[in-house]
């Protein structure tokens, strides 16, 4: 809706998605979520309400993106927001409102900004405004320490929390979109994201009625049951009347599936994602591809600018094609433009006044498809060059390989002359933890040489974050003889050799034949059930479970013939586009029986994930 | 599929492909197996029913071509006004948030000060860097930053959040206090932590107390917690029984170290660390530090005494490597820059140096050397021979490095040299630890003249990569003589087709085909 205020504010036509209502998107599923989004507007509101007057509020520019998931600028306007500004060191911009307001997660070096910012502030102005600051998503006695010790604390008078944990990004998943929970829970340890991830599960139990059945696999899912479970014995008040949406909740840690996210993504919203990187549902492209706005103006002036474009359910097109294989994408699209080709042409048979009216009235709607269908041709092109390029057919035939269990103990020719040509790092990364995942770790000699030809071609200091790919068991050394990868991807049909990438029968289509580890084992869960593959669950890192919460009689399901139980299933430590696609598949497959929502402390990809485990390194000097 | 039968559509689009390029690599059998299972319409849609070739993407990109084309077009009829949200020039749709922050921002950037744009761009590379104009003394920045533990300002941090309270600090009422008398069991005390609210720890006295306090918070799972009372254990408590007591308290124990690791108190991180016995982390820990120092003898100087630290075997190794390589990197360093300023050597005036070598790895310098230095005896330092011998770099990764170097000079004779061999009887032979057809993509790229990359390729031994090198090179020699081995005299006769007329190759074909001796095989 706030598209539509604005937009009707500069008298634009208002079409396609914003005629529809900004959130529409998120009720379009099993479960609304569009509740989860009204709630967090209504804590942002009665904060801002609280700081009385005129305001401005200053960013931490990570939370802008995740912010504009739930609000537009126009209902901070509503509430007197006048001026935005993004968090930067020195002083703050002159701005004649009465409140200041810090929107920050709680971040050390992020206090020192905010104490260098409020003390210069004094000196130069005389009227004084009155300071506040917003942690996102929570308070933090070390930040309040900081402001302290900068002699700022007490300039502030709100100070306070929002929980900004499970954010809405779909009609079917959820985000916390915290980027180092991976890092924090397998490399250091810190809690702290599971804390957030459990009171986020806490707020949507409020919100959708306690969850009956909880599953779980891992040490970091355990976690998380124990203390919902003891959040909800401690606030007893909390026993809540509501109805359960949610059947199931299966926790799962990203340990126990560290292939999925190191395999390339092949669907469509999956490679969109590995190429170009989506960042709170909007994605960067470079712009030649895109036809210029007028068709005079072509040709003088290319868009330097990168096009950015939000990509979600609330459009049509979109939702069709996301999750397809890529290899399914073009030739929809080529439907499509038919279609709308000759849904134009009907102009001409138009005679009657009535038969123009009704083309006309028809416009707005077939304007926007057009629209949309123009964007994805330009984005599906962008991608062919990529997927159609020597090096990612190569790439991508050393990853099935390995995945399929071919040549997995030696050093890989193909990862070598990668290493000589120096590719980027991270791909040199992605396939040695892939090789080393695949074997159950790697033999020491192969360990060794691929340590050695990375810190000599890359740099010696790369050794602290080989070590961190160490510790989180991406890059590991064979311990026992035994590897077992084999027994893993049989038992669980992890590598398909016949798969339809066009009319998929199983979801080992989104990586054209590998079938993402957690998927399956949720596949599994549903049906038949955990039982039939206790052996290899033991194969698996940390402890699986089950736990009950016990609801009052009134409110116990008796399920309807036919009717879809709906789990929600929560990644610890990110979700890849890929497996995301795949439970949607598993959604929709008529005799399944179980629709997914799907929650995760953050969205990722093999690239942005390693690049997280990485020891930041201080700039080259030149 | 009902599309194609609507009468209306004018535009030349092709049929849909169903069986288009498949992204499937690996599994050609099964793959080809999988395509007999598509059902009949499938088949029928599809012109091309290959399992893994990229051959039928011309097909569809220029089917999306088409479709971009034909969408694109449709433009004109209607209004131009089309896309699906409003976007500003910056490309942020209007009314997002990070829209709107540039929109108000730029709006009061035109107040008379007019500063503010210069400043957010000057200062977003040196964020919190205090202004040394400020009327505040410096080292008020700094107060209490060394003696992190002063604990009563966390609990003034903890002060009830509603209450307003101007700066500075001192001038709040001592009513405000009252809160500390009152009798907190841990157990409360963390519950009020939880919800932010005031709470004194002073009053823990005992050790039991404060152990409890800790076990509370740990119970509670929450980090923020934790680490609050942690940061009270460490001023209130002796080191060694804070150390002994978060032994056997693993959760707390990992706060700290993140605590620690996060506010850059290594010494206690690594006496603690220490005391754990987790020798390979103390090592690495400190290592790292060396990220921090700019100066490249003075982290030359830390690495050399990081060459002591208890790493595992292998990481040790590395990091004597580490401190051999900049060592050396100091003294070619010092050397060149001075060769060059000198204006003396050709090799430095005609490709002057674009950066220093300094904290480059080794792979880069050994290209450097082999680049600049390659003529130098095996004494010098910066003689590639030298650092091969002195890091071990294996064969193959010294010969694709010095042939990269090499080939970018266009020293063909080097590369030649390179590959050339002496038997004992004096006859010379051609190896390559890397395989010919290696050495023929990196002279590509350096774009070798034909009459050197045919050498090459000639050299290929797999017949069928030969042949593709040679035509993708245009080594007609190459291709010719191939087929004449082969005796294979259709593709001979074709090829015939692909040379210029009255060429010199066209000519060779003809008097090859013409030779009665061979015995063609087609």
């Amino acid at each position: 809706m706030e598209n539509l205020a604005e937009s009707r504010d500069r008298g634009c036509h208002v079409i396609g998605r914003a005629w529809r209502g900004m959130a529409a998107h998120l009720s379009s599923g099993r479960v609304n979520l569009t509740a989860l989004r009204e709630a967090g507007r209504r804590e942002l509101r009665e904060f801002l309400d609280k700081c009385a007057g005129s305001k401005a509020i200053v960013w931490d520019e990570y939370l802008t993106g995740p912010f504009g998931l739930i609000a537009q600028y126009s209902l901070l306007k509503e509430h007197e927001v006048e001026k935005m500004f993004t968090l930067k060191a020195g002083r703050l911009p002159p701005a004649d409102v009465k409140n200041i307001i810090f929107f920050v997660r709680p971040r050390l070096e992020l206090m020192d900004i905010i104490a260098e910012n409020v003390l210069s502030e004094d000196r130069v102005r005389s009227p004084l405004r009155d300071f506040h600051i917003l942690f996102v998503p929570r308070r933090s006695l070390l930040c309040e320490q900081r402001l302290k010790d900068q002699g700022v604390l007490g300039s502030f008078i709100h100070r306070e929390q929002y929980s900004l944990d499970l954010i809405p990004f779909d009609g079917d998943l959820l985000s916390m979109e915290s980027e180092s929970a991976f890092k924090e829970c397998y490399l250091e340890n810190d809690q702290t994201s599971l804390y957030h991830a459990a009171k986020g599960l806490m707020t949507l139990q409020a919100l959708y009625g306690t969850i009956p059945q909880i599953f779980g696999k891992g040490d970091c899912a355990r976690h998380v049951a124990n203390m919902m479970i003891r959040m909800k014995r401690e606030f007893p008040g909390g026993q809540n009347s509501i109805f359960p949406v949610f059947d199931t909740l299966l926790l799962l840690d990203r340990n126990v599936d560290l292939l999925s996210p190191l395999a390339t993504q092949l669907t469509y919203e999956g490679l969109i994602d590995e190429i170009y990187g989506i960042q709170n549902t909007y994605v960067k492209l470079p712009p030649e591809k895109f036809a210029p706005k007028k068709q005079g103006e072509g040709g003088k002036d290319l868009p330097t600018e990168p096009k950015k474009l939000q990509l979600n359910s609330a459009e049509e097109l979109y939702a069709e094609i996301r999750d397809k294989n890529f290899n399914a994408v073009v030739s929809v699209l080529s439907k499509k433009a038919k279609i709308i080709s000759a849904a134009f042409e009907e102009r001409h048979h138009a005679k009657t006044v009535g038969e123009i009216k009704q083309f006309v009235s028809q416009l707005p709607h077939m304007q926007a498809a057009r629209s949309s269908l123009a964007n994805h041709t330009s984005i599906a092109e962008l991608i062919k060059d990529i997927t159609t390029s020597e090096d990612f057919f190569d790439n991508l035939t050393v990853e099935q390989e390995f995945m399929s269990g071919i040549d997995t103990d030696k050093v890989n020719n193909y990862t070598e002359d990668c290493i000589a040509q120096k590719h980027p790092l991270i791909k040199i990364l992605r396939l040695v933890c892939l090789q080393s995942v695949c074997n159950s770790g790697l033999k020491q000699k192969v360990l060794d040489h691929y340590k050695r030809e990375i810190l000599q071609t890359y740099g010696y200091e790369h050794i602290l974050t080989l070590n961190n790919l160490e510790k989180a068991g991406l890059l590991k050394l064979q311990t026992s003889s035994r590897n077992n990868y084999p027994t893993i991807r049989k038992t669980m049909r992890l590598w398909m050799d016949d798969v339809n990438e066009q009319n998929p029968n199983d979801i080992s289509y989104v990586y054209s034949g590998y079938a993402p580890l957690s998927v399956r084992l949720a596949q599994l869960l549903a049906r038949p059930g955990w039982r039939s593959i206790e052996e290899v669950l033991k194969m698996l890192p940390g402890p699986h479970f089950e736990e009950r919460q016990q609801l009052p009689t009134g409110l116990q399901k008796k399920r309807q013939q036919g009717e879809n139980r709906v789990t929600l299933v929560f990644f610890l430590g990110g979700v890849t586009y890929a497996e995301i696609a795949a439970l949607r598949f598993l959604s929709q497959m008529e005799d399944g029986g179980t629709e997914y929502v799907i929650a995760t402390t953050k969205l990722i990809n093999g690239t942005n994930w390693i690049k997280s485990l990485m020891e930041k390194l201080e700039p080259p000097p030149f | 599929m009902v599309l194609c039968a609507e009468p209306t559509v004018s535009l030349p689009l092709n049929p849909g492909e169903e069986g288009g390029g498949t992204l499937r690599a690996v599994g050609l059998a099964a793959g080809a197996m999988n395509r007999m299972k598509v059902d009949e319409e499938e088949y029928w849609h599809s012109s091309k029913c290959k399992a893994f070739t990229f051959d039928d993407e011309d097909d569809e990109l220029s089917q999306l071509k088409e479709s971009k084309r034909a969408v694109n077009s449709l433009r004109d009829i209607v209004d131009d006004d089309d896309d699906l949200e409003k976007f500003s020039w910056s490309g942020e749709p209007v009314g997002s948030i990070s829209w709107s922050i540039k929109e108000t921002a730029s709006s009061s950037s035109n107040a008379p000060e007019g500063r503010d744009s210069g400043l957010q761009k000057g200062s977003s590379s040196h964020p919190a860097l205090p202004k040394q104009a400020s009327s505040y003394s410096i080292s008020s920045f700094f107060k209490g930053r060394n003696k992190l533990g002063s604990f009563q300002s966390l609990s003034d941090a903890l002060s009830d959040t509603g209450v307003k309270s101007y700066a500075p600090e001192l001038r709040r009422p001592k009513a405000e206090y009252k809160d500390y008398t009152s009798d907190w069991s841990p157990k409360d005390t963390v519950r009020r932590m939880q919800r932010g609210k005031i709470c004194s720890l002073e009053r823990f006295r005992s050790l039991r107390e404060k152990l409890m306090l800790l076990d509370e918070a740990v119970a509670v799972h929450d980090g923020n917690v934790i680490t609050a009372i942690l940061i009270f254990l460490k001023r209130t408590l002796k080191r060694e029984i804070l150390f002994q007591e978060l032994e056997v308290r693993q959760v707390a124990l990992r706060h700290l170290i993140h605590f620690l690791k996060e506010t850059g108190e290594q010494k206690l991180l690594l006496d603690l660390l220490r005391f754990l016995d987790r020798t390979e982390e103390v090592a690495l820990s400190q290592y790292r530090e060396h990220l921090s120092i700019q100066d490249a003898e003075k982290r030359r100087e830390f690495l050399k005494g990081c060459i002591r630290l208890p790493f595992s075997s292998e990481d040790a190794v590395h990091v004597l490597d580490h401190y051999t390589l900049l060592e050396r990197q100091i003294i070619i360093e010092a050397n060149d820059r001075h060769l060059e300023a000198a204006g003396q050597s050709e090799i430095f005036r005609k490709y002057p140096r674009k950066a220093s070598i300094l904290n480059m790895p080794l792979v880069t310098t050994l290209f450097y050397s082999c680049f600049y230095h390659y003529t130098e005896a095996e004494g010098t330092f910066s003689s590639p021979i030298n650092l091969k011998k002195t890091f071990k770099i294996p064969d193959k990764q010294y010969v694709l490095t010095a042939l990269a170097a090499r080939a970018k000079l266009r020293a063909w004779h080097d590369v030649d040299a390179l590959f050339t061999t002496k038997n004992w009887l004096g006859y010379t032979k051609k190896r390559a630890p890397i395989g010919f057809h290696r050495v023929v993509e990196i002279l590509q790229r350096n774009s070798a003249p034909v009459q050197v990359l045919q050498e090459y390729v000639r050299l290929v031994e797999d017949v069928e990569t030969r042949l593709n090198l040679a035509m993708k090179y245009k080594c007609h020699d190459v291709v010719i003589d191939t087929y004449r081995d082969l005796k294979d005299r259709h593709q001979l006769m074709a090829y015939r087709c692909k040379v210029e007329r009255g060429s010199a190759e066209e000519d060779k074909i003809d008097s090859i085909l013409s030779n009665l001796q061979i015995r063609w095989k087609n």
